[in-house]
C-alpha cells in the first residue's frame, strides 16, 4: 500500500514538472513567426510515415543507421514494459498483460529482450565512437562543453536502463522458477531465463525480491529521470521528429520563400498593379528578413529543438569541410540557445528587457539589445553557397539554410550591409540586367 | 560541325514575322558575357541547329534572372529582375523555355510562379536527351568513346531539382567510360560559387571549395570533368589551373562533348 502511495506521488510530480517543461517549449516554438503549412495532408503524413517513424533518411549512412534502429525499436517496444509497471504501480497487479497475453506475452517480452541486447551493443558502439574513435563531426568546435556531455549522458542513461531491465526481469524468472508467490510463471524468456539464474540462484528469495524490486524501480525512474532531462537535452528529436517531419516543406526545394510585401511594392513601382494603398506612416521603418529569433518562423524554431546535433548537416557542408566558420549544425544550436535566453527572460518577467514597461514581458514587447547576430557571426552566414547538402543530410528534415538565407536579408534589407563583394554585382543587375557590368549587347555570343 | 555558322534568331524578330518560336533558349548572364561560357552557348546552339529545333533567345529583352540577388538576400533586387522578365516572357506568351544554365533553371522553374510566371523549364541537358531519343542527335563512335570522364553533379540540378541520371545517360551516348567522383548525386560536392558566392572573395578557411572539388576529380583518374553549368565550368577550370593540372584535366559542359563527338 505504501509503495502504490509513494509511486502514485512520484509519478503525479513527475508528469506535472515534465508536462510544464513541455509546454514551455511548445510555447518557445510559437515565439516564431506564423508559417502556412496547410496542403497535402496525406503527403506529410507520408513522410513522417517514412522518414520520421521509418527512418528512410538515416539510412543514407547504413552502420550507424543500423546501430540507431537497434536503440530506436528497442525504445518503442519497451514501452509495452513501461505500461505494465504503470498499472503494477497504480494498482499491484503484477505483470498485468501475462494473463491475457499468454504465450503471445512471452513471444513479446523475449522480442524486447533480444532488441535490448542489440540496443545495448549499439550504445557502447556509440559511445566508444564519441570518446574513443573522436569521430570530427563529434569533437567539432560547437560541441565543445555540455552538447558533448549530454550526448555521452543519453547513453549512459541508457545503459542504465538496460541493466535495469534485465536486473528485472532475471529477478522475476528466479522468483517464478521457485513458484513465488504474486510472480506467476510466464514462460522462458529470451535472455533473462538464462542470465536470471545465471546471477541469483544464490541468493534467498527475499533477497531476490529486493532486487527484482530494486530493478523494477530503477527501470521507472531511469524512465521518469529522462522525461525530465529530455527538455533540457539535444535528445528532444524522440519526439519532436514526428511533427517536424510532417509540417517539413512541401515546396520544391529550390523555392525560397517569396517576401511578398516587397513583390508588390515593386509590383506597384513597375505599375503592374493598379491603387495600391500607399503607407504614408514612415514613423517606424520596415524591417525585413531575420534578427532575432521572433523573425524567424516557428517552423524553425521547431527545427532548432530537434535537432539532435548528429552533425550530419556539418559534415558535408562545404564550407564547413574546407575550414570555414560555418556549420549549419552550430546554427541551429544558437538558435535553439538564443530561444532559450529569450524564454529564460520572458520566465522571470525580466523588467529590463520590457519596451513597454506597463505591459507583461511577451514576444511583441521584449528587447535585451541582444539578438541572434550576438550568437551567429556574419562571416558563418557569408560563406554558405546555398547547396542544399545540409538540408539533403538532415535525417529529420530540418532547413538550416532558410535560417541562413533570412539572416542574410536582414543584413542586406534591413541593414543596408553585406560583402562589399556584391555591391558591384547588386549594382550591374539593378542597372544593366546582368551580373557583370558590360557594354556588350546580350546576344553578340552568337555572332564572335 | 565545331566550325559551322550558327543561326541564333532574336525572338522579336520571330514575332515579328508572324511566327512562333517552339522554344526560348534563356541564355543567362553567364552564357551571354562570360568567355568560357560563350562557348557553352555556342556548342548548345550548334547542336540545335543540328537537330533542327525551332528555337530563339531574347536577346537584350533577357535581363538576370535574379538567382544571385535572391541568395545573397537581396529580395528587392530579385523582385525587380524577376517582375521585369515575367513582363517579357507573358508579353511573348511564352511556353516552354531551355536554359544551359542550372541557376536559371531553377529561379525560372521554382520561384517565377509565385510571381505570376508560369513555363515549363527545362534544362538543356534535358532537350538533349530528348533530340537523342527523338534520333534527331546521334552519336558513333565520336572523340570520347572510351574515354574516361568523372562527372560534376551541380547543386542546382542535382540535389535542388533531383536530375542526376538525365546527364549520365547522355555520357553514356557517347561510349565514355563514366568514372563517379568519391562525392557524387545526393552526395555530390558544391563547386563553391553557389549562393552568390561567385561574386565575391571566400570566407577564411584552409582550402577553397574548387581545389577541394578538383582534387577529387583527379584522383578518379579521368580526363575530362563533364559538367552543366557555367559557374561550375569557372570554379573548376580556375581550380585546375590553380594546381596547375589544367593540360591533364579539362573541364566541358556536357553540351560541348556531344558536339565534338558530332563530326
Amino acid at each position: 500500500m505504501i509503495q502504490i502511495l509513494i509511486f502514485s506521488l512520484i509519478t503525479a510530480i513527475v508528469f506535472f514538472i515534465a508536462g510544464k517543461k513541455f509546454w514551455r517549449i511548445r510555447r518557445n516554438i510559437l515565439l516564431g513567426q506564423a508559417k502556412d503549412v496547410s496542403g497535402d495532408v496525406g503527403q506529410r503524413l507520408k513522410n513522417m510515415t517514412l522518414v520520421a517513424f521509418g527512418q528512410k533518411k538515416m539510412f543514407k549512412r547504413f552502420i550507424p543507421a543500423l546501430f540507431h534502429l537497434f536503440i530506436y525499436v528497442a525504445f518503442l517496444f519497451t514501452t509495452l514494459e513501461l505500461v505494465e509497471i504503470l498499472i503494477d504501480g497504480f494498482t499491484g497487479h503484477h505483470r498485468f498483460f501475462a494473463t491475457i497475453l499468454g504465450g503471445f506475452y512471452t513471444f513479446l517480452i523475449s522480442f524486447v529482450e533480444g532488441l535490448s541486447v542489440l540496443a545495448f551493443i549499439a550504445t557502447v558502439i556509440f559511445l566508444s565512437r564519441r570518446n574513443l574513435l573522436k569521430l570530427p563531426r563529434f569533437t567539432k568546435a560547437e560541441m565543445l562543453g555540455w552538447p558533448t556531455k549530454d550526448g555521452n549522458l543519453i547513453l549512459i542513461f541508457e545503459i542504465i536502463l538496460l541493466v535495469a531491465i534485465f536486473t528485472m526481469n532475471g529477478a522475476d524468472t528466479v522468483l517464478q522458477n521457485r513458484d513465488v508467490a504474486h510472480y506467476p510463471d510466464i514462460g522462458n524468456l529470451l535472455v533473462s531465463s538464462w542470465l536470471g539464474p545465471m546471477l541469483f540462484d544464490g541468493l534467498s528469495t527475499n533477497t531476490v525480491i529486493i532486487i527484482e524490486r530494486i530493478g523494477w524501480w530503477m527501470h521507472l525512474l531511469m524512465v521518469y529521470g529522462f522525461m525530465l532531462y529530455l527538455p533540457f537535452s539535444k535528445h528532444l528529436h524522440i519526439f519532436l521528429a514526428f511533427p517536424n517531419v510532417f509540417y517539413a516543406s512541401l515546396k520544391p526545394r529550390g523555392e525560397m520563400e517569396n517576401m511578398e510585401s516587397i513583390m508588390n511594392e515593386v509590383k506597384s513601382m513597375m505599375g503592374l498593379v493598379e491603387d495600391t494603398p500607399v503607407d504614408d506612416d514612415m514613423s517606424e521603418l520596415p524591417s525585413f528578413g531575420a534578427k532575432d529569433v521572433f523573425d524567424l518562423s516557428w517552423k524553425s524554431l521547431m527545427d532548432a529543438y530537434t535537432c539532435t546535433e548528429c552533425g550530419r548537416c556539418t559534415s558535408v557542408c562545404p564550407a564547413n569541410q574546407t575550414g570555414k566558420k560555418l556549420s549549419p549544425r552550430k546554427i541551429m544550436m544558437d538558435v535553439r540557445d538564443r530561444v532559450e535566453e529569450v524564454a529564460t527572460k520572458i520566465d522571470l518577467q525580466e523588467e529590463g528587457c520590457k519596451i513597454d514597461k506597463e505591459k507583461t514581458l511577451a514576444k511583441d514587447n521584449f528587447d535585451d539589445s541582444k539578438s541572434l547576430f550576438d550568437y551567429i557571426s556574419k562571416e558563418e552566414i557569408h560563406a554558405c553557397t546555398t547547396c542544399n547538402a545540409c538540408v539533403e543530410a538532415c535525417p529529420v528534415m530540418i532547413d538550416p539554410l532558410e535560417i541562413i538565407l533570412d539572416l542574410r536579408r536582414y543584413e542586406i534589407l534591413t541593414e543596408s550591409a553585406g560583402p562589399t563583394d556584391w555591391m558591384p554585382m547588386f549594382n550591374s543587375i539593378e542597372n544593366n540586367g546582368a551580373v557583370w557590368q558590360l557594354p556588350n549587347s546580350r546576344a553578340e555570343w552568337k555572332d564572335s | 560541325m565545331e566550325d559551322q555558322l550558327i543561326n541564333v534568331p532574336l525572338y522579336a524578330d520571330v514575332i515579328a514575322a508572324g511566327k512562333r518560336p517552339e522554344i526560348l533558349f534563356w541564355v543567362g548572364c553567364a552564357g551571354s558575357f562570360d568567355a568560357r561560357a560563350q562557348k557553352v552557348s555556342k556548342a548548345f546552339a550548334k547542336l540545335l541547329n543540328h537537330a533542327g529545333v525551332d528555337f530563339a533567345i531574347l536577346g537584350d529583352e533577357e535581363a538576370c534572372t535574379g538567382d544571385p540577388a535572391r541568395r545573397a538576400g537581396n529580395e528587392f533586387l530579385f523582385q525587380m529582375s524577376a517582375l521585369q522578365n515575367i513582363e517579357v516572357l507573358n508579353g511573348y506568351e511564352v511556353q516552354k523555355i531551355v536554359t544551359a544554365c542550372p541557376h536559371c533553371f531553377n529561379t525560372l522553374k521554382n520561384e517565377y510562379p509565385a510571381l505570376g510566371g508560369n513555363y515549363e523549364v527545362i534544362h538543356h541537358t534535358t532537350l538533349l536527351h530528348q533530340l537523342f531519343e527523338e534520333g534527331k542527335l546521334s552519336v558513333e563512335g565520336g572523340n570520347f568513346k572510351g574515354k574516361k570522364i568523372t562527372y560534376h553533379d551541380s547543386c542546382y540540378l542535382g540535389r535542388v531539382n533531383g536530375v542526376y541520371e538525365i546527364p549520365r545517360k547522355l555520357l553514356e551516348q557517347l561510349d565514355v567510360e563514366l568514372v563517379e567522383m568519391k562525392r557524387c548525386k545526393t552526395n555530390g560536392l558544391c563547386c563553391g560559387a553557389g549562393g552568390a558566392q561567385m561574386f565575391k572573395e571566400d570566407e577564411p578557411g584552409d582550402k577553397r571549395i574548387n581545389i577541394e572539388r578538383v582534387e577529387e576529380a583527379l584522383e578518379t583518374g579521368a580526363q575530362s570533368i563533364a559538367a552543366n553549368c557555367p559557374f561550375c565550368l569557372t570554379m573548376l577550370g580556375d581550380g585546375l589551373k590553380e594546381k596547375e593540372q589544367q593540360e591533364k584535366l579539362n573541364v566541358y559542359d556536357i553540351s560541348e562533348l556531344i558536339l565534338q563527338s558530332i563530326q
